[in-house]
């Protein structure tokens, strides 16, 4: 290794400062937000606007101050920087959440819990999708009849629990 | 009433055939819990409090301090044979105990960890009995201004003091604000924050944030790093008991904890890194046995912050009961719970829920004894559960995320609002934001925004209360204190050290 001088400072960190930006974007949303907000004049010293400005004030400065350190070469620790997003495993993921939320009113809980269950499984490296089906339902339905059982939580009842006549 | 007769009253309910099986399953679900990575006792209370709507305030307050607790002693367990700290207050066990077991003494690091949390839980929880009284008397004097300013020096505390950078902790907490404020204000009815969607005019549900980020959250973030095997398990051989020599090297270290712990948790400030390291460092200073330290293993270094955590986790509980001020993740749920009840803690709850506080209190220390049991003699069981696979561990997760989100309300919108919360916690996660302020800042703002204008109102309007009251303005100075000091600190050191230039791989 030659000895050089380190740079004089780290390079601008883009994650960081989109992440700074987005939170500058939120903070201008409280803003317009609270704004808007009827105020019967009744309230108006301390009515229902006052912590909503200074929250926005308040994520306007930090976005400011993390935009700055970005700047400066960004804060994301190393570990986290040297491990590169697996964008395939976080798919399956992905994919498995979303069909949960879009089958979950047509086709009940335990349904779209199992094909989750499936996806998420994959994701994670495990090949065996028959397998984990048979998992995902006997967990799926469990979840579903200790909740609704135990909490009495209402859970929308669909294909597979009306055939277990639930 | 003095406190021993109002204990011995809170036994008499702890006691009941009912309470004692509540108090079993939150042991033995919390150990559970504890074991398994990514889930922890936050979440798990979360996905539980509907059951506040179906069982009496002390049966669910008796189950949720069972996983409390027990989430304590189940972490120590997979810091010691995994050596993967499953919350930030297991760090330290892990350092000493995955040291010790892979030099065969793993039975000795569990059982100094099982019995020294045993010992500090009951310190802690004798703890909380005789101070809880005490700071109800202190707090009957407060107004509230001082209650705002109190909260505002644990906000400083729990976001900018305790963690790694104070900016991101601050953003984290005010997230949390802006997330609590959504719905309507509850003292004009004016809808904030709403969109226009009817689904949020109730505001965002604590079990939707608490399950996105620790759930959600975690799920994406492990499934992001290519999580393909597991770590190597350290298998259990040997004798599960200490030798007379580890038990003289462990009592000292138990107590010395549990009086490091205790006090920094019961401050409106929590956080059970700040002891456990504390403690650490006081275990290897004081130790005859410095070269086991980061070598083979030493057992105080186990033992010490084993009982900091517990006595710090005990020490919690303290503000929450007394002034309704929760300095944990866990702390704040558990607040909501008392909140779906329509209990507010604070000064006037051991007066008014006297038997609720004092049979949680009993059973607090029934869940220790319970806990040191299933911990010790049954630990093999708890191993078994470290031998679940990732996929289906994770898959499992997020299927129970699914149910305790979509009971709230059958909406999917909930779902959607889970999966954007989630998401927030992947990116918070791998840019280093801490969580847990967000969860505090959504419990514990509306709070404080409540004591401001109740504040504000008594004062009309004038914003002198909070720097005219001394016990306010000292406060407020403190808090001030705590956020500058050590960035004051830092600068002079940084004017004074300024000779050498960086070497980069320093740090």
């Amino acid at each position: 290794m030659s000895i050089e001088q380190p740079p004089a400072r780290p390079p601008f960190a883009l994650p960081e400062a989109t992440i700074g930006v987005g939170l500058l974007l939120v903070a201008a949303v409280v803003l317009w937000q609270t704004a808007i907000m009827p105020v019967s004049p009744m309230y108006s010293k301390v009515g229902p606007t006052v912590f909503p400005y200074m929250t926005a004030f308040g994520l306007a400065l930090f976005a400011v101050l993390l935009i700055i350190q970005a700047w400066r070469g960004g804060w994301q620790p190393d570990d986290e920087k040297e491990v590169a997003v697996d964008w395939r495993s976080t798919g399956f993921v992905a994919a498995g959440l979303l069909a949960n939320v879009l089958l979950i009113k047509p086709l009940g809980f335990t349904f779209a819990s199992t094909v989750l269950f499936v996806l998420v499984t994959h994701g994670f490296g495990s090949r065996k999708p028959l397998h984990n089906a048979a998992i995902g339902l006997v967990l799926s339905l469990a979840a579903y009849f200790g909740f609704a059982k135990a909490l009495g939580v209402n859970i929308g009842a669909g294909v597979i629990e009306r055939l277990l006549g639930a | 009433m003095d406190t021993l007769s109002q204990l011995a009253n809170g036994f008499a309910i702890a006691f009941t055939p009912m309470n004692l099986l509540w108090c079993l399953l939150g042991t033995t679900l919390g150990t559970a819990i504890g074991v398994l990575p990514g889930l922890g006792p936050a979440l798990t209370i979360a996905l539980l409090l509907p059951i506040t709507f179906q069982v009496p305030a002390e049966a669910s307050f008796i189950l949720f301090a069972g996983i409390y607790y027990g989430a304590m002693y189940g972490g120590s367990t997979t810091s010691i044979l995994l050596n993967t700290p499953g919350e930030s207050a297991t760090i330290v066990t892990a350092l000493e105990g995955n040291k010790m077991a892979r030099n065969g003494r793993a039975g000795a690091a569990l059982a100094t960890s099982a019995i020294g949390s045993f010992v500090a839980g009951t310190i802690g929880t004798a703890g909380i009995a005789f101070l809880a009284p005490v700071v109800v008397g202190l707090a009957l004097a407060f107004g509230p201004a001082e209650y705002f300013s109190l909260m505002v020096l644990a906000f400083v505390m729990v976001s900018a003091v305790l963690g790694s950078s104070s900016v991101r902790g601050l953003t984290s907490l005010f997230i949390g604000f802006f997330i609590g404020m959504v719905g309507i204000d509850l003292q004009t009815g004016q809808a904030r924050f709403t969109f226009g969607l009817p689904e949020l005019l109730d505001g965002i549900d604590v079990i939707i944030a608490a399950v996105g980020l620790f759930a959600v959250g975690e799920t994406l973030y492990v499934a992001a790093r290519r999580y393909t095997g597991r770590d190597e398990i350290i298998p259990l051989k040997g004798s599960l008991y200490m030798s007379a020599q580890e038990w003289g090297r462990s009592w000292k270290a138990w107590f010395r904890g549990a009086l490091i712990g205790f006090p920094i948790g019961a401050m409106p400030a929590g956080g059970a890194e700040i002891p456990t390291f504390l403690s650490y460092a006081v275990e290897k200073k004081l130790s005859k046995h410095k070269e086991e330290f980061g070598t083979t293993g030493a057992i105080e270094g186990v033992a010490g912050p084993e009982a900091a955590n517990n006595a710090s986790a005990a020490g919690v509980l303290v503000p929450m009961l007394t002034l309704g001020l929760p300095t944990s993740a866990t702390a704040a749920i558990m607040l909501s719970a008392f909140q779906s009840y329509g209990i507010n803690p604070g000064p006037l709850l051991l007066t008014t829920q006297s038997s609720l506080v004092w049979g949680l209190i009993a059973s607090l220390f029934i869940a220790n004894v319970i806990l040191v049991i299933l911990n010790l003699p049954l630990i093999g069981l708890w191993v078994r559960l470290l031998r679940i696979p990732a996929p289906q561990l994770y898959a499992g997760i997020l299927v129970f995320a699914t149910v305790g989100t979509y009971g709230i309300s059958q909406s999917p919108v909930d779902l959607v609002l889970l999966y954007v919360l989630g998401a927030m916690g992947f990116l918070m996660r791998r840019f280093d934001f801490p969580t847990a302020p967000v969860i505090i800042g959504m419990i514990l703002g509306p709070l404080a925004e409540q004591q401001f204008r109740r504040a504000m109102t008594i004062s009309a309007g004038d914003w002198s209360v909070f720097y005219t009251h001394p016990l306010s303005l000292t406060l407020l100075l403190l808090a001030l204190l705590a956020l500058l000091a050590p960035k004051i600190y830092s600068f002079i050191q940084h004017r004074r050290t300024r000779g050498p230039e960086h070497v980069p791989g320093d740090a």
